[in-house]
């Protein structure tokens, strides 16, 4: 049942499979182990950011492709749900409407930008990506008429997903050990199990035979195509599907959210951390994502913490305390990233395979 | 014995048209030329406008040029060229500051001494800065373009914040040395004066990288190493200190492209590298990664390109490189002047 579950792609390691395990039983009870807006709200971001990792972990450990766009698809799917639940009206057909449109979008977007770039060579990927994206984002910011411009989408959800909706009140009184039951609580849990699917479906691509085909033309592209398989064919392929989770990740995100905006989810920021957390996590493992991203967003909380403890330490020397300043956390994530490419490709979760 | 049969080739004459192939690129630029004048339909405003364009198109060229051809000596592909761009930009523009005295007179000579003193202290920046890039944080990761990208993007992170942390978050607003404010006027149209001077240096750049990439010893390493690494190296030359040299110098043209970008804008920010990158992205790859001649007229195409859309319909000058990408990649796959590798 749990191998079939996770399409035979088990931890293969006894601690990695407590740490997911701990990781899967937090999130899952989260709202009853935590409770707090904070706490949930970072769960909700962890769930998220999972999903939206994991997609880019398909195309860049799996397919050793490189994008950045990957916030673009993202985005596209958060805008899709904004901008439907604002013009369809509040309800649960407009939030599957946008997404699902917002998925094929993204899909339909990658396949163009996949086969113009990826039929010559995979390098013209990246900077093809890096240059549409930003394109994207500048465009999202101008046309302020349609998106809201910097401003972004305040939108409404369905009513059963609010705060004011309670529910269970003949049950258990409307509270259960001492958690409201109200639309929030089920907001988070439409957030979790639709990321646990995804997660799922997205550990079931890799270790099909496409996925199988894909770690080849990652190994040696020349000689997988001297084998026999379309090499261009499975990178566009990979390269649509890894788009159209994105796309439903961002919908899920803007769901929790209930607004979109350029800085939420399309800026270049998010996809820094995005590649962070894939390669904290370990390329070319979907664990990795889990790991990297729960690692990511809790050291987010905490670190920035600790930067301007170290900053009002240093006070009164020279550059030091501007070095530890909060707002210059992206430095020390670029030197940890520098780091961790070179001597900790794997991540987290190929360290713990191998020490097996 | 036999007859040898009876044999008689035809010569096919070369048509026009595969006469004309390899020349088609640096075609496209008047073309292009004539397309605007045709779509702005007022000689004055198409003067200035051309000359923006082709300035512009100057200044991407001499920041691009660097990246392109370490892409073809060596397959390093380097996402953090744009922070060579920002250092030089800062550190150049913070010499002209010093020197407030000499860029406020209104001397010819002393304001380009001053400009001249501003150039050499980035090009040194940014050369010493290449240099130390190339021994942390390229070296290690030779022949993965995955790490490549990767590592690289992070330099220039860190290199972005490093900035931020030396000269401020806020961006530096300036105004150019006394006598290159102002602009010629010829008959109705105004040209301003230093788009004039970045064409001129963008001309004497191009002209320079020629001469030494055809007519020396020196550039006739490179351009074999380009076409076959491995034999070069066979033949005794040591490519990586070739290597090595190409990418400082290329370090050094972003810089000098940086001070020029920044007197352009009069105004810069730490994360101008950044979107000077995308740029210098699109023309690369139109132009033919690895080709110096591909990567100028790349260039230029851009510069017009942008400059023409913005006058004859502002909405849409933000997607016209996104399109001209298109365009050129539909129409030659590998950009516009291919680099064959021998392989």
């Amino acid at each position: 049942m749990i191998r079939s579950l996770l399409s035979g792609d088990m931890p293969r390691s006894k601690f990695l499979g407590a740490i997911l395990l701990v990781i899967l039983i937090c999130l899952a009870f989260a709202p009853f182990l935590f409770p707090g807006v904070r706490t949930v709200d970072t769960a909700a971001r962890i769930c998220i950011f999972v999903v939206l990792v994991a997609s880019y972990d398909l195309l860049l450990g799996y397919g050793g492709i490189v994008s950045f766009a990957h916030t673009m698809f993202f985005g596209i799917g958060a805008y899709g749900v904004a901008l439907s639940s604002t013009h369809l009206g509040r309800g649960f057909d407009s939030l599957i409407i946008g997404a699902g449109l917002g998925a094929i979008l993204a899909a339909a977007l990658a396949l163009v930008i996949g086969l113009f770039s990826l039929r010559v060579r995979a390098i013209f990927f990246a900077m093809i990506t890096l240059a549409v994206a930003s394109a994207v984002a500048v465009l999202v910011s101008q046309i302020s008429s349609v998106t809201g411009g910097e401003d972004g989408l305040t939108f409404k959800i369905p009513r059963e997903l609010g705060p004011a909706f309670k529910f269970g009140k003949d049950l258990f009184g409307g509270e259960l050990l001492g958690v409201k039951l109200n639309g929030k609580l089920l907001t988070y849990y439409l957030i979790f199990g639709g990321s646990l699917i995804l997660f799922l479906t997205l550990l079931r691509i890799v270790n099909s035979p496409f996925g199988r085909v894909l770690q080849a033309i990652r190994e040696n592209d020349f000689r997988a195509e001297a084998i026999g398989y379309r090499v261009v064919i499975y990178r566009v392929t990979a390269t649509c599907l890894s788009a159209a989770v994105a796309a439903l990740a961002g919908s899920l995100y803007a769901i929790w959210l209930r607004y979109v905006g350029p800085d939420t989810t399309l800026s270049m920021e998010i996809m820094i951390d995005i590649l962070l957390m894939v390669v904290i996590g370990g390329m070319g493992t979907i664990y990795g994502a889990v790991i990297g991203a729960t690692l990511f967003v809790l050291a987010q909380n905490y670190l920035q913490n600790l930067m301007s403890g170290l900053s009002s330490m240093t006070e009164g020397l020279p550059i030091l305390p501007e070095l530890f300043s909060p707002d210059r956390w992206l430095l020390w994530l670029g030197v940890l990233f520098i780091l961790s490419v070179y001597f900790f490709p794997t991540g987290v979760v190929g360290r713990l395979r191998g020490q097996r | 014995m036999t007859v040898a049969p009876e044999h008689a080739p035809t010569m096919a004459r070369t048509t026009l048209r595969d006469r004309l192939a390899p020349y088609a690129p640096f075609l496209l630029v008047p073309a292009l030329a004539v397309a605007g004048f045709l779509a702005v339909q007022n000689p004055a405003s198409w003067l200035t406008l051309t000359v923006s364009g082709l300035a512009m198109g100057m200044m991407i060229f001499i920041m691009a040029s660097g990246l392109t051809l370490v892409f073809g000596l060596m397959d390093v592909i380097n996402f953090g060229h744009g922070a060579f761009v920002s250092v030089g930009a800062f550190v150049g523009i913070s010499v002209l500051l010093a020197l407030g005295q000499m860029t406020g007179a209104p001397s010819l000579g002393l304001n380009l001494l001053a400009v001249l003193a501003a150039v050499l202290a980035a090009m040194t920046a940014t050369a010493t800065m290449g240099w130390a890039f190339e021994r942390v944080i390229v070296k290690p990761v030779y022949g993965n373009h995955l790490s490549q990208i990767l590592v690289t993007m992070g330099g220039l992170i860190i290199a972005e914040q490093l900035i931020i942390v030396l000269w401020g978050p806020e961006e530096i607003y300036f105004t150019r040395p006394e006598t290159l404010k102002g602009a010629l006027t010829f008959g109705d149209a105004a040209i301003e004066k230093y788009r004039l001077v970045a064409v001129g240096v963008g001309l004497v750049v191009f002209a320079a990288m020629r001469f030494v990439l055809r007519r020396t010893k020196i550039g006739l390493i490179v351009r074999a190493g380009v076409q076959n690494g491995e034999m070069v190296a066979a033949l005794g030359y040591r490519l990586r200190l070739v290597f090595v040299g190409v990418f400082i110098a290329g370090s050094a043209l972003a810089g000098l492209g940086g001070v020029m970008w920044g007197l352009y804008q009069e105004v810069i920010t730490a994360h101008m590298g950044n979107q000077a990158m995308i740029l210098i992205f699109i023309v690369v790859i139109i132009g033919g990664l690895g080709s110096v001649e591909g990567c100028f007229v790349g260039a230029l195409l851009v510069g017009l390109l942008q400059n023409y859309i913005a006058f004859v319909e502002p909405k849409l000058a933000l997607i016209s490189n996104i399109a001209l990408m298109v365009a050129i990649l539909m129409w030659r796959p590998m950009g516009m002047i291919p680099v064959v590798k021998a392989k």
